[in-house]
């Protein structure tokens, strides 16, 4: 066991392992980030074409007038929870096992905000009037319509994404400081300036201390309430199979699962790159894994009291939708998710020794984000191709176009965190003595 | 007692009666023509972009050889409660004094979500800049607006028509005439299936055809309270 003073000694080690990443750059780091560049390149090109040309380069045609790109859209925001519930749930429990994973996950909230607000970007007819969504005091004095769920989620997320960023700040605050030393060139300047002078004075903890301590009940609020009105976005409509009230509740449990899924993955690959196998242990993987398993129940529990109330209502508007699902053309990629969220989570994480396998909890996060965005796009496709006027049926499939516009996005979201990793110490160095400390003073 | 006292707003409305649409497609030739819809291609039609603010929805009733056919007209249903108004975050989709669902195709972004919420699929959506082939970009008509790449477009009831009535009736200090205004579905239909009207004025045709017993609403239940009473003898 250790004692307080044998941790005292393994502070110089935490402070060199943990700023390692921003002092190194690789070969096969600017030629990963120049892959990635690439990739965004070629998302923007054809979202300049699209832009151009007219959006009838998607699939789209009535009466299916969303797809692929609200679809990404509610995944994004999905992946977004992850850094607030872990973070967020585990400060408020005291839960010490969080510590090592917060910073990593809050990186990912603030990233993947981002993509989502670019994924209605993508889905604008007329983006270059994007700002009559803003409720700014115009010449004609017309206001956006706070009627429309529409302007519920931009002024929701917009909270979101600014009470993350300070979420995200405060805990870094002492962190800059340190690399304020320990970081030379023009780097240092920064982080003398975005640390605000910090000394590490008893009073600067205790403000610090306080602050996170206000902030973090209020954005685990701010989170439930976000992808509730994600789901409202469907649920206010009268579309059968969106019209139903237990999307709110829906939506933030499946937020939650994926969210998790892709800290599993952040989780493995810091680890792997940067060789922390010293503070993300196996213990981390096996806590996120039982996480996991209360979200695969709750999400399989709210679908499934969903459906058997469609099924057993037999009303022939949401039976169709169903039946494409089940047995329709929906089937492959509705059974793959059933497997990929449910089933696979279910069977595979209640094993204590898969928990403890890294390789195996990214993969199983990988799964369950693909078994997650497919959920995502059954959602709102099948319901739309199925309107009440038989007449209309349709169907739809995403064109090239939106799927290169929806990589380039992925690989935004994957190169931002790259480039923020050289700037941002990945693991929350403080919280890490500090829990040590706490460890050894039990 | 004159006309010009009577401040009852207008609520315009049609009477669409099944019993004698022979499907013939005249309105929907009609309507393009009138109010200058863009020409989709064989290739845009097929991927169901093709623009139409009226279309005849045919449905087979029976089973082969007593087959029959049966036609159904559907357009904007101009709904007291519209489903598509409070949906859009900018206001393009809002409602006139008159009753009709009007859209406003400055203000529309093109988030779509109107479109979702039709029940009737109403609503269609520029997916390209519009396009005639010569010599039919000669014969727009000038009173309607050429919608651009990106908006949401749909019946109006003839807006322009409307207009036009209603500044001809303000002018002579009376209220539009039944019958003044005929919109180019409702002029064109060779066996007077459409008939269009004020809903407040209880001696129009419309109002009184609407009461018949043979009337009924699109989707009724789901109380959107649409301005379009179909008529269809139960057999």
């Amino acid at each position: 066991m250790a004692t307080r003073d044998s941790v005292w000694n393994e502070m110089p080690a935490i402070n060199r392992d943990l700023l390692a990443p921003l002092l190194t750059i690789s070969a096969r780091y600017l030629a990963l980030v120049a892959g990635l560049a690439t990739l965004v390149a070629a998302g923007a090109g054809v979202w300049l074409y699209q832009i151009e040309t007219g959006i009838g380069q998607t699939n789209m045609h009535p009466p299916v007038f969303w797809s692929s790109y609200i679809a990404s859209f509610v995944y994004w925001i999905g992946v977004s929870h992850s850094g607030t519930f872990i973070s967020g749930v585990l400060r408020l429990t005291k839960a010490e096992w969080r510590r090592p994973i917060t910073r990593i996950a809050e990186l990912m909230t603030i990233i993947s905000v981002m993509i989502a607000a670019l994924c209605v970007f993508f889905h604008l007819g007329r983006v270059w009037r994007w700002y009559y969504l803003l409720p700014y005091p115009n010449q004609r004095q017309i206001w956006p319509d706070f009627r429309s769920p529409l302007m519920w989620d931009a002024t929701a997320i917009f909270t979101y994404a600014t009470a993350s960023t300070i979420y995200l700040y405060l805990p870094l605050i002492p962190d800059f400081a340190l690399a304020r030393d320990r970081v030379g060139g023009w780097r240092q300047r920064l982080y003398a300036l975005l640390c605000l002078g910090w000394k590490g004075s008893q009073q600067e903890w205790e403000t610090l201390n306080t602050a996170i301590r206000i902030v973090t009940p209020l954005i685990v609020m701010v989170m439930v309430s976000v992808h509730s009105i994600v789901g409202w976005d469907f649920g206010m409509s009268l579309v059968p199979g969106w019209h139903t009230s237990i999307i709110a509740p829906y939506f933030v449990v499946g937020a939650v699962h994926s969210g998790l899924g892709m800290v599993a993955i952040g989780l493995y690959v810091v680890r792997r790159t940067y060789r922390l196998e010293g503070y993300i242990r196996s213990e981390h993987f096996d806590k996120l894994g039982k996480l996991l398993v209360v979200t695969t129940l709750t999400l399989a529990y709210l679908y499934f009291a969903d459906q058997l109330t469609v099924w057993y209502g037999k009303k022939p508007d949401e039976m169709a939708i169903l039946h494409s699902l089940v047995a329709g053309p929906y089937a492959v990629p509705f059974w793959t998710m059933i497997v990929l969220i449910y089933v696979g989570p279910l069977v595979l994480l209640t094993a204590p020794s898969f928990r403890a396998w890294p390789a195996g909890m990214m993969l199983m996060g990988v799964g369950i984000n693909v078994g997650m965005y497919v959920e995502r796009a059954l959602i709102i496709v099948p319901p739309l191709t199925h309107p009440r006027l038989t007449y209309q049926w349709s169907d739809y499939f995403p064109a090239w176009s939106e799927l290169v516009i929806l990589a380039g996005a992925l690989a935004m979201a994957v190169l931002l965190y790259v480039l923020l990793a050289k700037f941002v110490p990945l693991i929350s160095i403080w919280e890490e003595k500090e829990g040590r400390l706490h460890a050894a003073s039990r | 007692m004159s006309d010009a006292e009577d401040k009852r707003p207008y609520r315009w409305g049609m009477v669409i009666d099944l019993d004698r649409c022979t499907g013939c497609e005249a309105c929907v030739v009609a309507c393009h023509a009138e109010n200058n819809i863009r020409i989709s291609g064989e290739a845009e039609a097929a991927q169901g972009r093709a623009i139409n603010w009226i279309r005849i929805e045919r449905y087979w009733e029976g089973e082969y050889p007593n087959v029959s056919a049966k036609f159904m007209p559907v357009l904007c249903q101009h709904c007291d409660n519209a489903p598509c108004e409070p949906v859009c975050p900018v206001y393009a989709s809002y409602h006139t004094p008159d009753g009709l669902n009007a859209q406003v195709y400055n203000r529309c972004i093109g988030v779509r979500y109107c479109g979702n919420n039709c029940p009737y699929v109403a609503r269609q959506f520029n997916w390209f800049d519009p396009h005639w082939d010569p010599p039919l970009e000669e014969q727009l008509n000038p009173d309607v607006s050429v919608r651009q790449n990106g908006i949401m477009e749909k019946c109006t009831f003839c807006v322009q028509r409307i207009r036009k009535a209603k500044e001809q009736a303000e002018s002579e200090g009376r209220r539009v005439r039944d019958g003044e205004i005929v919109p180019a579905c409702v002029q064109t239909c060779p066996t007077s299936a459409l008939v269009f009207g004020d809903r407040n004025d209880p001696n129009s045709r419309v109002s009184i055809l609407a009461q018949g017993d043979r009337g009924f609403h699109l989707l009724e239940s789901l109380g959107t309270d649409p301005a379009i009473t179909y008529l269809k003898r139960l057999s």
